[in-house]
């Protein structure tokens, strides 16, 4: 190992040609990380925080500007390389891990010659290659190695695949791992393995590593030191349980006050009128698609402006669930909701409303935020002017006239939610509502849902994989496993006494994901250079 | 939060797409050519009346070579090789223009429909669209124009039916990718109507498609129109249609070149204009 840094950025400014003028990235950055150490790069979407990283490998969209008095990774400067440079420095000096590992890796190849692939680039022979590419495999702790390379992409899970586009990052034995939100899209089990991973193998293998992310508590419970960038700018940087426990900047504090906070529960509300029975019963809900149950018979009520949270891994069935309240789905077994129909000439009106995840492809790209909002009044009976809707959702007045492309994503959500609430609707079903929001538009819109709630006496089925963020919202919460509803108790009583072994594991992860948070004083790295920091 | 940031910046661009579209159009070389080409063509078909042009009449001289007194000079029956070829711009866009729009209209209905119901009446549109589709063109329209004649209205309703199934096909495929969007769902949960849900959701939003494939289809349409009546089963003389002037003059490619080339190169400028537009609206719009 090398005593130069890892990396050694001074002055960096990124710039690149918008629509309407340069915009800067990323604005005289300075940044040192020691070799073996643990970075952490915060900062809500469009921070600069991949462009600052990503500056480090060159590899940038034509027409960026960078300037930099130094940008060196492991004592190469990055600028000064020539095109052969730059590809012995991209082979061998770093690497990185995106978000997405599943559009990572090519899917017309076993992962098995994939991994090969990068062997046989830095020389190995053909059988040497397919020994390392067993042990890589092994390392990430994969098994049976001999089989998992056998594999195309799509034979693996998320997680699985991410271990493998590690095992290749590795493969280089770079000085420097940069993780592209390495865990985003997966469950906060399969994101503890992960995270765990990477923790071991810098240590087996004394890489540098920044890990970006707009996830303030896994960054702290796996970083030594953390930077936080605001509009391009490095506003905070210190060690981890520092910049945590006694943020400076006004910026980090806003982001700490907004995590989702594992041990807040929803204030007790006025006990719902249970005199009028539940809202909606399902029983022995079945779903099967071809031979595999997506839901074997789940039982379960909903009462009236309740909030009935629901958390379970991709896959266990929670979509499924929610489609099938919609009545978008067909399903056996029985729903039934104990309501009066309400009509508007010979139609029904809905009963169900749902929010989706992706605000994005939920809003009509060519229909702007008021004939949108003034259509869902219509359609679900309601009796107030879009204006008013709006003031109420929290959807400002000059957003009215906008189209959704000109919306930030805590925006559109917000407008998917105001037109769930157009009319008197008695069950309003939330499908991961802010699973792809940053932590302070998350914790606007937990309120503004939270706010609605007690306002209109809607019920809620919360969808979601966080369980901190369902424990700020539900009264209620069942956990869904592999499609049957494992456990269904007071929010409270599944932390406290989580019977079943996989709901046990979720609280488990959720409250190590957090535990960072809690004062335990991580021995903070010294940031000089000359010893090699660890991680634990 | 974010709106005081946002407003600025998206009031500019609400203002834009369109503009901002056309002025990169306009950037383009081949799209101005192309469009000039094909607007020369539109006015021809437009005005050559009130330009005291006639097609019909003899000049008195017989395969004059073009100059000064004839700018293009005669076919073999004394007529203006010019007041001809800008004449026979009427009937190729006639037939091709209307018959796109037929083409076009029927096609992303029926596309638009076998999206958004998937199931039984998508695989039945679809399997009858494989059908039409694998017959050889030509041959279909010979045999359809033998059958119902040559009238500019058959011409168009036949150029519909033969073009419709194609467009469909794309339109369909577009259609599939925007179910996926959670904002159809989001209308069906809301209890939006199929028919509305189709034309106020579904159809803006494929419209780029749309407009891509009409354009394209003019392109064939035209290039068809004149393939028909080259062979005898479009016009009839002494209509000045390219195709048939091709044909009637082919004999004199060698004494007369002039009453061959100009048509020839009437239908190749407006087809491969026509093409090259649609070319660039699919590269500047997705």
């Amino acid at each position: 190992m090398t005593d130069a840094p890892a990396v050694q950025v001074r002055g960096l400014v990124v710039s690149y040609r918008g629509r309407s003028g340069p915009v800067t990235a990323v604005r005289d950055l300075d940044l040192t990380i020691a070799p073996g150490e643990s970075y952490g790069l915060v900062g809500e979407s469009g921070s600069g925080k991949s462009t600052a990283a990503m500056t480090l490998t060159r590899y940038l969209p034509p027409g960026t500007g960078v300037t930099a008095a130094e940008l060196s990774v492991a004592g190469t400067g990055v600028l000064a390389l020539d095109t052969p440079a730059l590809r012995r420095f991209r082979a061998g000096a770093l690497s990185v891990v995106y978000q997405e590992p599943g559009l990572a890796l090519d899917p017309t190849m076993t992962v098995g010659r994939q991994i090969e692939e990068v062997y046989r680039l830095h020389g190995a022979g053909r059988a040497q290659a397919r020994a390392r590419t067993r042990a890589a495999i092994e390392r990430v702790r994969l098994s049976p190695a001999g089989q998992i390379a056998k594999r195309y992409p799509h034979e693996l899970s998320g997680g699985q695949q991410q271990r493998i586009v590690i095992a290749m990052a590795l493969a280089s034995e770079p000085r420097l791992l940069i993780l592209d939100e390495p865990t985003t899209g997966l469950d906060s089990r399969v994101e503890t393995e992960i995270m765990a991973l990477i923790d071991g193998l810098r240590a087996e293998l004394g890489f540098a590593s920044i890990l970006i992310s707009h996830n303030l508590p896994l960054i702290a419970a796996h970083c030594q030191r953390i930077g936080v960038l605001e509009g391009g700018v490095l506003v905070e940087e210190g060690a981890a349980a520092d910049v945590l426990l006694a943020p400076r900047h006004p910026y980090t504090r806003s982001l700490i006050a907004a995590l989702p906070d594992i041990n807040a529960v929803r204030p007790p509300r006025p006990a719902a009128d249970t005199a009028q029975g539940p809202l909606v019963t399902v029983e022995h809900l079945t779903k099967r698609f071809q031979q595999k149950a997506a839901l074997s018979d789940v039982s379960f009520t909903i009462g009236r402006a309740e909030a009935l949270g629901l958390v379970g891994e991709s896959g266990s069935g929670k979509t499924t669930l929610g489609l099938s309240l919609a009545g978008l789905t067909s399903y056996d077994g029985t729903i039934t909701f104990h309501t009066e129909d309400r009509r508007r000439g010979r139609r029904t009106l809905p009963r169900v409303q749902v929010v989706f995840q992706n605000a994005d492809s939920s809003l009509n790209p060519r229909r702007s935020v008021r004939q949108v909002l003034a259509r869902s009044i219509e359609l679900l009976g309601g009796d107030q002017t879009v204006e008013e809707l709006a003031n109420r959702t929290g959807v400002g007045p000059d957003l009215l006239a906008k189209l959704p492309h000109e919306l930030s994503g805590g925006q559109k959500q917000r407008v998917a939610i105001a037109r769930a609430f157009a009319g008197p609707v008695p069950l309003v079903i939330c499908d991961e509502p802010t699973s792809a929001l940053d932590v302070s538009s998350q914790a606007r819109l937990l309120d503004l849902l939270a706010e609605l709630q007690d306002r209109t006496g809607v019920s809620y089925l919360f969808i979601s994989h966080d369980l901190a963020v369902v424990r700020q919202v539900s009264d209620r919460i069942g956990v869904l496993y592999d499609g049957e509803l494992v456990e269904l108790k007071a929010a409270e009583e599944i932390f406290r006494h989580p019977e079943h072994p996989y709901t046990r594991s979720l609280v488990d992860s959720a409250l190590a994901l957090r535990q960072a948070q809690a004062p335990s004083p991580a021995p903070a790295p010294a940031p000089d250079f000359g010893g090699v920091a660890r991680a634990d | 939060m974010a709106v005081a940031i946002t407003t600025a910046a998206s009031a500019e661009a609400r203002a834009r797409p369109g503009r901002r579209r056309l002025r990169a159009l306009l950037r383009r070389p081949t799209f101005v050519v192309s469009a000039l080409i094909v607007l020369w063509w539109v006015g021809a078909a437009a005005t050559w009346r009130l330009f005291g042009l006639n097609p019909y009449v003899n000049t008195g001289h017989i395969n004059l070579a073009p100059g000064w007194h004839q700018l293009l000079g005669t076919d073999s029956l004394g007529r203006s090789v010019f007041a001809r070829t800008l004449a026979g711009a009427d009937t190729a866009l006639l037939v091709g223009a209307f018959g796109c729009l037929l083409a076009t209209v029927l096609g992303s209905a029926l596309g638009v429909i076998a999206g958004y119901f998937r199931g039984w009446v998508d695989t039945a549109f679809m399997r009858l669209f494989d059908v039409l589709v694998v017959l050889p063109p030509l041959i279909f329209l010979i045999v359809v124009v033998e059958a119902f004649g040559a009238s500019v209205p058959a011409l168009i309703v036949i150029i519909g039916v033969v073009f419709a199934p194609g467009i469909a096909r794309i339109i369909r495929a577009a259609v599939l990718a925007e179910m996926g969007k959670k904002y159809v769902t989001t209308a069906k949960v809301q209890g939006e109507s199929a028919a509305r849900i189709m034309a106020r959701e579904l159809v803006p939003n494929v419209l780029p498609t749309i407009v891509i494939q009409a354009t394209l289809s003019l392109a064939a349409a035209i290039l068809m129109t004149a393939t028909l009546s080259f062979l005898g089963l479009g016009a009839q003389p002494p209509s000045p249609d390219w195709g048939l002037v091709i044909n009637e003059n082919r004999v004199y490619l060698e004494s007369a070149w002039w009453s061959v080339v100009f048509p020839a190169v009437a239908v190749g400028s407006l087809v491969v204009a026509t093409q090259l537009v649609a070319d660039n609206l699919k590269e500047v719009w997705s």
